[in-house]
């Protein structure tokens, strides 16, 4: 096999991806007394996505990624609530929004190690979330943005209190950005991202530009996850100071952790699988969920996260 | 304007040495460890519980207060953290992260959320006033800069002087060598790794009045400790005493001349520095 369809290979799509998306579809007419929580799980599930970009595949440690979730969340609020309702304009300006700041914040990942990368990351999330609290009177402080009326979607289909549409509108999404994202992960370009990661000095040796390669990576996977932001604020109506919170990131870095970092079924089938347990952890003791999360993180790392990760089983151990 | 400058030192001075064992562990033995404030909040609870339902005398409570955080922090080293040396930044991270939500939780759990309230001793409550009250000083603060002050030259000659000092400074630098020198690096590196967060726990008791004490202690004041050591570089001592002493008067002036922008300065000086200077303000050439 040459390297160009080596590199295919890898893109198409198996025949069971289609049935499982079906299933996903699904899944708010079968049950639809669970569509809010299908609709929770795509959106996570796309910001995951995001954040594989960044983390699984380039190698950028980050701890701020909820920065474009939030600044998502909070333009296409904003956008719905002073400007206009519809609801795909409102994902548009989301992306957009959360895409320029993305570019503007590549430059500060571009140099240092692992912990100024960290420190900068978080340092601009908290930069925003201290913003969204002290612009009281654009945001709502720390009360959150309230009262967002959506207009229907696509002009005819109304968000109603079950969420079905929502949960569809949200699954479109994660599918068209999924897709988009697999396209540039397999693409010769998303094979250079992956050289950076395992090797700069090596990467930039065979003349790939690291720092450019970073940058536009980074401006991508902000203009997703501002997406995921967008649907958030968009399906809930509400957009408050928690989407900038450390919690977010760490919980999506969680959440790739458990699907397998690098592959971008892992964001998806690591949102499903967080979210679930979360909601049966909640349900057994409310207050103190985040005790068990630690206990998970710190058991996951101790023992090894790459035994764990289904990544190896479905991929035949490489990842 | 003094007074303010005065406010600014004493919180830096606490930072410091809130964040220098940080330094240390993050610096030296190149782990990241984001639970370093978890054994602040012990030190800071140790206090309380001590002060408030065994009446022990609060200069009784620091001691203990770095004795405590110090042995959970050798036990803990001696168990968990050892494997994790070795495994990448990303795991660390996440195992370090993990640690402190479950310290957050488990002391929501057997304290309760409600912010504990220090009762300090009568002779720390006063305040002096020097030239007509330009420079107000706080008797609690004042001590807080004489035990910091203290604890630098000590530490800065422990470092410097002392055959400890001279072995873990060779343990850093490379450990494979020291190691075959006969070192024990891996009883250095504990010995430290212990002073670290028993530093962080005296911290915590000192700061309990001034930073406020509640459970989520080590993850508000987590960015501070990271901010004070990614700023100021980790070779040194010198570098996050300086960082720190910046940050302190920089976070003071700041919430006292525009308190709308808040933290707003504080995060934004730190990206600028971090992106002007990412391995630190004072790191020295050829440092790691």
């Amino acid at each position: 096999m040459d390297a160009r369809s080596r590199l295919l290979s890898a893109s198409r799509w198996r025949w069971y991806e289609p049935l499982l998306w079906a299933v996903a579809f699904a899944l708010p007419a079968l049950l639809p007394g669970h569509a809010l929580i299908v609709n929770e799980i795509a959106i996570v599930a796309l910001f995951a996505v995001s954040l594989d970009l960044v983390l699984g595949y380039t190698g950028i440690v980050t701890l701020g990624h909820a920065a474009f979730l939030g600044f998502g969340a909070y333009c296409a609020a904003l956008f719905a609530k002073f400007i206009h309702p519809d609801p795909l304009l409102g994902l548009a300006v989301g992306m957009a929004a959360a895409t320029v700041l993305g570019a503007v914040c590549s430059v500060t990942i571009l140099r240092g190690s692992d912990l100024t990368r960290l420190m900068v990351t978080l340092g601009v999330a908290l930069l925003l979330l201290e913003l969204a609290n002290k612009l009281d009177w654009l945001t709502g402080g720390s009360d959150g943005l309230q009262g967002v009326m959506m207009g229907p979607l696509l002009g005819r289909f109304e968000f109603d209190l079950y969420g079905q549409t929502a949960a569809w509108y949200s699954l479109t999404v994660l599918l068209l950005l999924f897709a988009l994202a697999r396209r540039w992960v397999s693409s010769p370009w998303g094979a250079t991202l992956r050289a950076v990661r395992d090797n700069p000095l090596r990467a930039a040796a065979i003349g790939i530009s690291v720092p450019s390669r970073l940058a536009v990576v980074y401006t991508l996977a902000a203009g997703v996850a501002g997406a995921a932001g967008a649907l958030l604020a968009q399906t809930t109506g509400f957009a408050s100071l928690d989407v900038f919170a450390l919690e977010r990131s760490a919980d999506a870095v969680l959440m790739l952790v458990i699907g397998g970092v690098g592959w971008l079924y892992g964001g998806v089938l690591g949102a499903v699988v967080f979210k679930l347990l979360h909601d049966i952890i909640s349900g057994i003791t409310p207050q103190y969920w985040t005790f068990w999360m630690g206990l998970f993180l710190v058991v996951l790392m101790l023992v090894g996260r790459e035994r764990l990760s289904p990544a190896r089983w479905f991929k035949g151990g490489q990842v | 304007m003094l007074t303010l400058l005065f406010d600014g030192i004493a919180y830096g001075m606490l930072l410091f040495i809130l964040a220098v064992g940080l330094s240390v562990t993050m610096g030296l033995m190149n782990f990241i460890n984001l639970a370093h404030g978890a054994f602040a909040m012990v030190g800071g609870y140790i206090t309380v519980v001590l002060m408030q339902r065994l009446d022990v005398p609060f200069l009784l409570c620091l001691p203990l207060a770095f004795a405590g955080a110090a042995a959970l922090g050798a036990v803990l080293e001696g168990t968990v953290y050892r494997p994790m040396y070795r495994k990448p930044h990303l795991d660390q991270v996440l195992f370090s992260i993990g640690l402190a939500f479950m310290a957050v939780a488990a002391v929501d759990y057997f304290m309760g959320s409600q912010q504990q309230i220090m009762q300090l001793p009568e002779w720390l409550r006063g305040r002096t006033e020097l030239w007509d009250g330009a420079l107000g000083m706080g008797h609690y603060r004042l001590f807080i800069i004489a035990v910091c002050a203290v604890l630098t030259v000590a530490l800065q000659y422990v470092l410097t002087r002392t055959r400890f000092g001279s072995r873990l400074r060779a343990s850093v630098d490379d450990s494979r060598v020291a190691a075959g020198l006969g070192i024990p690096v891996n009883q250095v590196f504990a010995l430290t790794f212990a002073v670290g967060s028993g530093l962080a726990g005296l911290g915590g008791a000192l700061g309990a009045e001034v930073l406020g004490l509640d459970p989520t202690f080590p993850l508000k004041f987590m960015v501070y400790f990271l901010i004070v050591v990614a700023v100021g570089g980790t070779s040194s001592i010198t570098g996050p005493l300086l960082a720190a002493l910046l940050l302190g008067v920089a976070d003071v002036a700041g919430k006292y001349y525009v308190p709308k922008l808040g933290a707003f300065i504080v995060y934004a000086l730190m990206i600028a520095i971090l992106i002007w200077r990412p391995q630190g303000l004072f790191v020295r050439k050829g440092g790691k």
